[in-house]
């Protein structure tokens, strides 16, 4: 039994376009990266868990071991939602915290090229007769005629019961993606580096209001890999890769608890809440002592709502928040450093290993131009529609 | 005139049109859909139980991308715990939507299948909202 893991090597690719390669090729440099990172190779690693959501029946831990080295080691092949990369982490810690590995590799991997967010085919029958047909004996095509219920709107629908409720705007909300597209300029692996003005983000096209398109994370191609270890193994390894080594203090993953309005909108907030609470009793840290957050803002609706959510702010205070600065870079809590899911892009499987990554990268030190100085403790969260919440908490070692 | 089948089982139609829910016997949790048992308290003795056709506006969007024509989608509490998901007609402008805004159901013929049986839903309008129901 390990009392605490470590993380000890971690890599991402650049989140993008990448119609030349294919899904192993992304799961390949970044899973390189990170034994590179670690000064280790695929013998050491006694488990590997896989996260990928539109390949998921390709058994792709297998896939990325005959591509690069079949050890025989178990393979987690895991599928989450927006928080596989997250739950791929998870099933890692779980292994070393139970004693049955000492070194394990949590890769989040997807390739969605443009196919977009909104869903939907077309179906042409033949001879049209009405048949009640599902749980709710639908005859027609439910989306568009009973509401919405594709992300974007869903995620528009979460926002304005937070704006009925506790009076934010869309000027608020735009502000948050104001925030991330200008993060991104400092980090040479966002999908996107350009920064847009307020007047630019509630000028662009209304995708589901209040979010325009700016508001709207992009799809895209990418990759990020995670190596873990046990408090024995680390004493093992060489004093330069000790030193970097990054405390997991908290992993935690929730879904829904029944909730009244959940039946018929999804909602976000209660599994962000418990998942928050747990990691925060877990690791014995409060939010005021966090020096960046890593959240999951697929639209800025939500970005804002984790604010609430994460206990980044007061009770129903999101708008004020923003306004305030406080998740800006140089503000009181910065949020979303990389560009978020935004700007940096949101390759679904590998998002929630890639804010690992991003924490991991800043608690070391070593994140460049858009390293937060003194960086200490991060928190990096992870929500996908069904639902799953994913939230670690990593802390600099104590030197 | 023309057979009419609800475009889900959980409208009613007739002279009164209303939704219905399944509410859990043992803690009336409301369900549109059917569930093996109930999600709250695993029960599994369900029965229908019929909804207010008025209700307020907890949240909503309107979306401009990927749909045929733009539209309003809401959510509206119905009270007693109960809220379903539906389209809007009469605020096309989201800014216009204010907390507590009331809003009433309505039915309209959705569809017509190649036996001429026409399916009918519904959808929310705001109390007040004056415009004739074409079919
Ligand atoms: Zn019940």
């Amino acid at each position: 039994m390990s009392n605490n893991v470590w993380v000890i090597g971690t890599s991402m690719t650049r989140f993008g376009r990448f119609p030349e390669k294919d899904l192993m090729d992304l799961a390949v440099e970044a899973t390189t990266g990170a034994l590179k990172d670690a000064d280790l190779d695929l013998a050491a690693v006694n488990i590997l868990a896989m996260g990928n959501l539109y390949e998921a029946t390709s058994h792709n831990g297998q896939r990325l071991q005959q591509a690069m080295g079949q050890t025989g080691i178990p393979v987690y092949n895991v599928v989450n939602a927006c928080a596989t990369g997250a739950t791929a982490i998870r099933v890692a810690v779980m292994s070393i915290l139970a004693g049955e590995s000492d070194i394990g590799l949590a890769v989040g991997v997807e390739q969605m090229g443009k196919m977009g967010m909104l869903g939907g085919g077309k179906k042409r029958d033949e001879k049209k007769i009405f048949a009640p047909k599902g749980r709710r004996g639908g005859v027609v095509k439910a989306e568009g005629l009973f509401g919405t219920n594709l992300m974007p709107g869903v995620f528009a629908q979460a926002g304005t019961e937070y704006a009925l409720t506790h009076g934010v705007t869309q000027t608020q909300f735009a502000r948050v993606a104001h925030k991330n597209h200008l993060h991104s300029t400092l980090n040479p692996l966002a999908q996107y580096q350009k920064e847009f003005s307020m007047e630019e983000i509630l000028g662009a096209e209304v995708i589901s209001w209040p979010n325009t398109l700016p508001m709207c994370c992009p799809t895209g191609d990418g990759a990020a890999a995670v190596l873990l270890c046990s408090d024995a193994k680390l004493a093992t390894l060489d004093p330069d890769v000790r030193r970097r080594a990054v405390k997991v203090s908290a992993s935690v993953l929730t879904s829904d608890p029944y909730v009244d309005g959940g039946q018929v909108q999804a909602d976000i907030n209660t599994l962000t809440r418990n998942a928050a609470d747990q990691a925060y009793a877990k690791a014995g840290i409060g939010p005021e002592d966090l020096s960046l957050v890593e959240l999951h803002d697929c639209f800025a609706t939500a970005e804002l709502l984790h604010y609430d959510n994460l206990r980044l702010c007061e009770p129903g205070a999101a708008g004020q928040f923003i306004d305030s600065g406080a998740p800006y870079r140089d503000g009181r809590i910065p949020v979303n450093v990389s560009g978020g899911l935004l700007s940096k892009g949101h390759p679904l499987g590998a998002t929630g290993v890639a804010n690992v990554f991003e924490i991991v990268t800043h608690l070391r030190g070593e994140a460049g131009a858009r390293q937060i100085e003194g960086a200490k403790v991060g928190l990096a969260h992870v929500i996908g529609l069904a639902s799953a919440c994913g939230v670690h908490i990593l802390e600099k070692r104590a030197s | 005139m023309a057979v009419q089948i609800p475009a889900v089982d959980y409208l009613v139609l007739g002279d009164q049109p209303h939704l219905q829910a399944w509410r859990c016997v043992a803690c009336s949790a409301a369900y549109f859909d059917r569930r093996n048992a109930c999600a709250r308290c695993f029960a599994t003795s369900f029965s229908r139980s019929p909804l207010a056709t008025e209700g307020v506006i907890t949240a909503f969007t309107r979306v401009e991308r990927g749909a045929k024509q733009p539209f309003t989608s809401v959510v509206v509490d119905l009270g007693e715990g109960v809220t379903v998901k539906a389209n809007l007609r009469g605020m096309d402008d989201p800014a216009q939507i204010k907390p507590e805004t009331k809003v009433r159901l309505y039915t309209f013929v959705a569809g017509v299948d190649d036996e001429g049986t026409e399916a009918v839903a519904f959808a929310f309008e705001p109390v007040g909202h004056s415009e004739v129901v074409g079919a």
